[in-house]
């Protein structure tokens, strides 16, 4: 073999390494874990297989069943981390099983997808909800803490810090891997659905156009959501996430000039538009609505749906946007869908109206909430209220952090 | 509790201090300002002339030696600082990452050290 042969080889193993940890990442660490609760611990074994792979493989050749490799190996590791804190005596049956299971995988090259309950585990409302995305983006995709304290807006010691007690509270606090029961499924169900949520939502408004990290932890939410349709085809409300995600998604490309500034969604050239995200939207949509369970996704991508609508008729129908704010309202009163419900009234019934949904926003929520005052810096601009006006303007200028959208509301002040 | 944000500019920042009132760095920085102090959480603050203007004094065995310009000689320079009251690290970081300097040079976070303020003062 050449040495360019040999490398291009190499790079070819690397990849698959790459495919491999980012398709199996969180099976195998949801397989791993799901006897012993040990989260931590099928990690460290995960990344030992991964790191024993890329020392083996380019030598040896890519096994035929690379994920079961992985898991043979990964369960090894496991099995001598037990045997070396065998202090407990309930450790024995576990090992065992484990090594039971070792050769059942090693056999049949097939084992069990355990991902479900593990986004149920990152999830239990025993662990502090600020730490269900963190988590899941962790143990179901592999990312490192410093990339998630990146995104989270954590000093990347304190993120470790925070990864690591939660686990420890997976293991020593009795959680167990396993998707609930009925009664409380939809309850779980949602936990699950606004940490992915709040995965993409970081990415969305991360996106600075030069920082591609954004970018990719919107991506990693859309494919966490596949995940979850793969695992629960049935739930309407797993669709209606996909569904937010990607009309939002398919708008990527009209977010920015060229030059990088900020566009509003009403400026946005909808030509730019991805069609297929759009299209693939709405069959998710249908598909849901077909449950007769709705839902606030499903509800807040029906309000994205209308938007994208403007593709084929050129206008926005604000009736249709109003009253599905009404509906959202009722079951989620959040901050963000009011600001969103006032300036869907302001295009109904004029910036008065608008106005005055605003003004029914408690004061205390308000006051580091940006999309409040740029709506409201609009409205007052619109009914020539100058010095309020500036001074709403300060508000959201102040609290932006994106440097575009900070240079596209100083334009519009004035 | 109270938390510093160290704001460390570039030449270019520093510079951009003599333009007008229409200037975008400037304007952003009243508009942040005023979102601190309408939030409740703005202690104090303030801006510093660039580093050229400073003079550095040590005392070394005894001999007083006086320096041109700042201690530390690298390319972003403080060029202020603004004290708020919050209850978290991770409030401080949200409030550092809205600072019209984080994206153009960098902002360190500090809590104030309270404890040994109080040894100082007594």
């Amino acid at each position: 073999m050449s040495g360019s042969d040999q490398e291009s080889t190499h790079r070819t193993t690397h990849r698959t390494i790459e495919r491999v940890a980012r398709e199996s990442y969180g099976r195998l660490v949801a397989y791993l874990s799901a006897h012993t609760r040990d989260v931590a611990s099928a990690e460290d074994a995960l990344s030992n297989a991964l790191v024993k792979a890329l020392t083996t493989w380019p030598e040896d050749g890519v096994p035929q069943n690379p994920e079961a490799w992985l898991m043979t190996t990964a369960r090894h590791s496991v099995i001598d981390h037990v045997r070396h804190q065998q202090v407990a005596e309930a450790s024995e049956p576990t090992l065992l099983l484990l090594r039971e299971e070792s050769n059942e995988v090693t056999s049949s090259a097939e084992f069990p997808d355990e991902r479900l309950k593990l986004l149920f585990v990152c999830t239990h409302p025993a662990i502090d909800p600020a730490m269900h995305t963190p988590l899941m983006l962790q143990t179901v995709l592999g990312l490192d803490a410093a990339r998630i304290a990146h995104a989270f807006l954590v000093s990347p010691t304190t993120m470790g810090q925070r990864l690591v007690r939660a686990k420890t509270k997976i293991h020593d606090g009795g959680i167990r891997f396993e998707v609930p029961q009925e009664c409380e499924l939809r309850q779980r169900l949602d936990a699950v659905l606004e940490a992915i949520y709040a995965a993409f939502g970081i990415g969305w408004d991360d996106m600075t156009g030069v920082d591609q990290r954004g970018r990719d932890l919107a991506e990693e939410a859309i494919w966490l959501a596949r995940v979850l349709l793969q695992l629960m085809p049935a739930e309407a409300e797993v669709r209606g996430l996909l569904a937010l995600m990607l009309h939002c998604e398919a708008r990527r490309a009209a977010r920015r000039w060229p030059d990088g500034r900020y566009v509003p969604l009403s400026e946005q050239d909808s030509h730019q538009w991805s069609l297929p995200l759009i299209e693939e939207a709405e069959r998710h949509l249908a598909e849901a609505s077909k449950r007769g369970r709705i839902g606030r996704f499903q509800l807040e991508a029906a309000i994205q749906s209308i938007h994208a609508e403007r593709a084929h008729s050129g206008r926005t129908e604000w009736a249709a946007i109003m009253m599905f704010y009404e509906q959202l309202i009722r079951i989620s009163p959040t901050l963000g869908t009011r600001t969103g419900y006032a300036a869907a009234v302001a295009q109904m019934k004029g910036a008065e109206a608008g106005l005055a949904a605003l003004d029914g926003i408690g004061a205390d929520d308000i006051s580091a909430y940006q999309p409040y005052w740029a709506v409201r810096a609009h409205l007052l601009q619109q009914l020539g209220k100058t010095p309020e006006a500036l001074d709403a303007f300060d508000r959201a200028i102040g609290l932006t952090e994106d440097p575009a959208v900070r240079q596209f509301l100083l334009q519009r002040r004035g | 509790m109270q938390f510093a944000l160290l704001i460390y500019e570039s030449p270019a920042a520093f510079a951009a201090r003599n333009s007008d009132d229409n200037d975008p760095y400037l304007g952003a920085w009243r508009a942040y300002h005023k979102a601190l102090v309408e939030a409740g959480i703005y202690v104090g603050g303030n801006p510093l002339r660039g580093p050229e203007t400073g003079t550095t004094v040590q005392l070394k065995d005894g001999k007083r030696r006086v320096q041109d310009g700042p201690f530390a000689d690298t390319k972003e320079q403080l060029g202020g600082f603004t004290i708020l009251e919050l209850p978290s690290l991770d409030a401080a970081l949200d409030w550092a990452a809205r600072c019209p300097a984080a994206s153009i040079g960098a902002v360190e976070v500090r809590p104030v050290s309270s404890e040994y303020l109080h040894r100082v003062t007594g």
